[in-house]
């Protein structure tokens, strides 16, 4: 192998190499469980967000696929795992694996409507599939419709059971979040994550060296469906209850404005927009609690007001500057 | 049956008058306006004040909604709009979505979330047995006035000056400012003609779309799938588009009631499968 090769495999791998910071942030991951034993739900829907949004990155920030139905997967693998548990096995753990498999399954099959078409029909394709689950869960009669369903998981690895503090189920999702940005960050520095910026920037141009831009286009989007799918069966699992909401527009525009406040296209943007946006809503719903949608609509105006692409910028020089992200 | 028929032609009139404007600046200015619908609900909502609380006829009131949705047309499109035409689509969506959800929480905080009715005069509120049929009169005023509106505004695209400026300037504006057009101002007025336009459907269409601060979330998807099934070369396509989709609605409720709105969305995934580009499209290209 020449020596401009071996030069260029190192610049990778040091670029995939961990950073002293990436350690700290997951330490104190790990340590806000024993620093607020009292809001350890919260910090289980901090987790999930944090997944889903990692999930929305997966194929906005490095595939550049734009989004208006992503809560789709997370909806689907939500009942997918609740209806499972309701009828075959109540295993948590099982009812996860299941309901990415099932997202990951409408993920595949939906990731063919996304290749044609200009940014708008994507926008309407993704938008129409998330509307179409949403009506199906809504008058089918074995997804309880309106009303829901509630799920009676059995202990994790029949040891653990969901308590009523969370604690259980905030260190399940950690974990899970956990294991997912492994395998993130690896799916992201390896050769397949390259080529999938390379089509990201130019698929054209990408498309003429020799990258099947059509392949790597529907495996992130089904890798993404997977994602957002564990992200909503670890909800419904934890929660013990899956409804509607699950599956509303609102949760796809919260996804949008978390990854664009985190930083999109890096990794750990979505998950520091997640505890920046939850926190917030926190703060502000106690002040106003109808009105926290307006403030997240005064937010985004002001963004892209400002220059999104200017400020996204910023988050990611500063991952990068504290050693968060790969320069 | 007759009497179905008419109200799916009625609805999908109303429709029609309500995503035209989305038309234009989705498919010819190529701007992602997600926040139409608050231009339809704000002229429903100047509507229903000016006939509830005000007292002003109701066919006052329609010229009235139409102007007050226009103003506000300009003046987001002047403040707000010019800095986010020429950006990418994602800003465009995010920032569209944030102003929808801005208007949401506005319209319930200053009016409440309670459903609004429109009190209508009279000889609105008869029903007329036409051929058999059971038909309102106000479904007749209203399939009558988007008749008249979609006419107006076929001539005037095909065969006005201004209607050949704006197709000039979408078809390609450094040309079109090359010849003296100033294509700012057109789109400017473009814009101000189709929000006018949704308030007046938003106004049109509270009798059977009903009005409430939700309304710009609820049928955004009903929009856009006018226009993008329709495609954007002509009228004729969302024109067309909004009709069968009015139909089909209320057929779909009438007959199959289990299903709502499910059929309206799997047709739509189907038709941008199978033409992404609409109906009615102009070219593979754009």
């Amino acid at each position: 192998m020449s020596a401009a090769v071996e030069a260029g495999f190192a610049h990778f791998r040091r670029r995939a190499a961990w950073r002293p910071l990436e350690y700290a942030f997951w330490i104190a991951v790990v340590a806000s469980l024993l620093v607020f034993p009292r809001r350890l739900s919260f910090i289980n829907e901090v987790a999930i967000l944090g997944l889903f949004v990692l999930s929305l990155d997966l194929i906005l920030g490095f595939a550049g696929i734009v989004s208006l139905g992503h809560v789709a997967f997370f909806g689907v693998g939500a009942y997918a795992a609740a209806l499972f548990g309701l009828a075959v096995f109540a295993d948590p753990l099982v009812g996860v694996l299941v309901g990415g498999a099932t997202a990951a399954l409408v993920g595949f099959a939906s990731s063919f409507l996304i290749l044609r078409g200009s940014d708008l029909t994507r926008l309407m394709i993704t938008l129409g599939v998330a509307s179409l689950l949403y009506e199906l869960a809504n008058r089918l009669s074995w997804t309880g419709g309106a009303n829901g369903l509630n799920l009676a998981p059995d202990p994790v690895f029949g040891i653990w059971s969901f308590d009523l503090f969370g604690r259980t189920a905030a260190i399940a999702s950690l974990a899970v979040l956990f294991l997912l940005f492994l395998l993130a960050r690896r799916i992201v520095h390896s050769p397949f994550g390259l080529s999938l910026r390379a089509v990201t920037e130019n698929r054209l141009r990408a498309g003429a060296i020799g990258i099947p831009t059509h392949r790597r286009l529907v495996a992130i989007y089904t890798v993404s469906a997977a994602y957002a799918g564990i992200a909503g069966a670890l909800l419904a699992e934890t929660t013990q209850f899956v409804s509607l909401d699950l599956l509303a527009f609102h949760r796809s525009a919260d996804a949008l404005v978390v990854l664009v406040l985190g930083g999109a296209g890096t990794l750990y943007g979505g998950l520091v927009g997640a505890i920046v946006f939850r926190v917030l809503q926190d703060v502000v719903s106690d002040l106003t609690p109808q009105y926290w949608e307006f403030w997240v609509g005064v937010v985004l105006v002001l963004v892209v007001l400002a220059g999104r692409e200017r400020l996204a910028r910023i988050p990611a020089n500063l991952y990068r500057r504290l050693g968060l992200e790969g320069a | 049956m007759l009497t179905i028929l008419f109200d799916g032609i009625a609805y999908g009139m109303v429709l029609f008058i309500l995503a035209v404007g989305l038309s234009v600046t989705l498919g010819l200015m190529n701007f992602i306006n997600l926040a139409h619908g608050v231009f339809a609900m704000a002229g429903g909502y100047a509507g229903a004040m000016l006939v509830n609380r005000a007292g002003v006829p109701f066919l006052l009131a329609l010229p009235l909604a139409f102007l007050a949705a226009a103003l506000l047309g300009v003046l987001v499109e002047r403040t707000l709009y010019v800095h986010v035409y020429r950006r990418s689509h994602l800003d465009q969506v995010l920032f569209t979505i944030g102003l929808v959800f801005m208007a949401v929480a506005a319209v319930d905080y200053f009016i409440g979330s309670s459903q609004q009715f429109i009190a209508l005069p009279d000889f609105l509120r008869a029903r007329l047995e036409i051929l058999g049929g059971n038909i309102g009169a106000y479904r007749l005023f209203v399939v009558a006035v988007c008749a008249v509106i979609a006419t107006l505004l076929q001539v005037g695209l095909s065969s006005s000056r201004f209607g050949a400026r704006l197709r000039a300037a979408v078809d390609n504006g450094r040309v079109a400012r090359g010849l003296g057009i100033n294509v700012g101002r057109i789109f400017t007025a473009t814009f101000a003609v189709g929000s006018g336009l949704a308030g007046l459907g938003g106004m049109l269409g509270a009798e059977f779309l009903g009005l409430d601060p939700s309304f710009p979330l609820k049928f955004l998807v009903y929009f856009l799938i006018v226009v993008t099934v329709g495609g954007t070369s002509s009228l004729t396509g969302p024109f067309l588009a909004a009709i069968i989709l009015g139909i089909a609605d209320v057929a779909g409720k009438y007959y199959l009631p289990g299903t709502g709105p499910f059929i309206i969305y799997a047709v739509m995934v189907v038709i941008l499968i199978v033409r992404p580009y609409g109906l009615v499209a102009r070219s593979e290209a754009r």
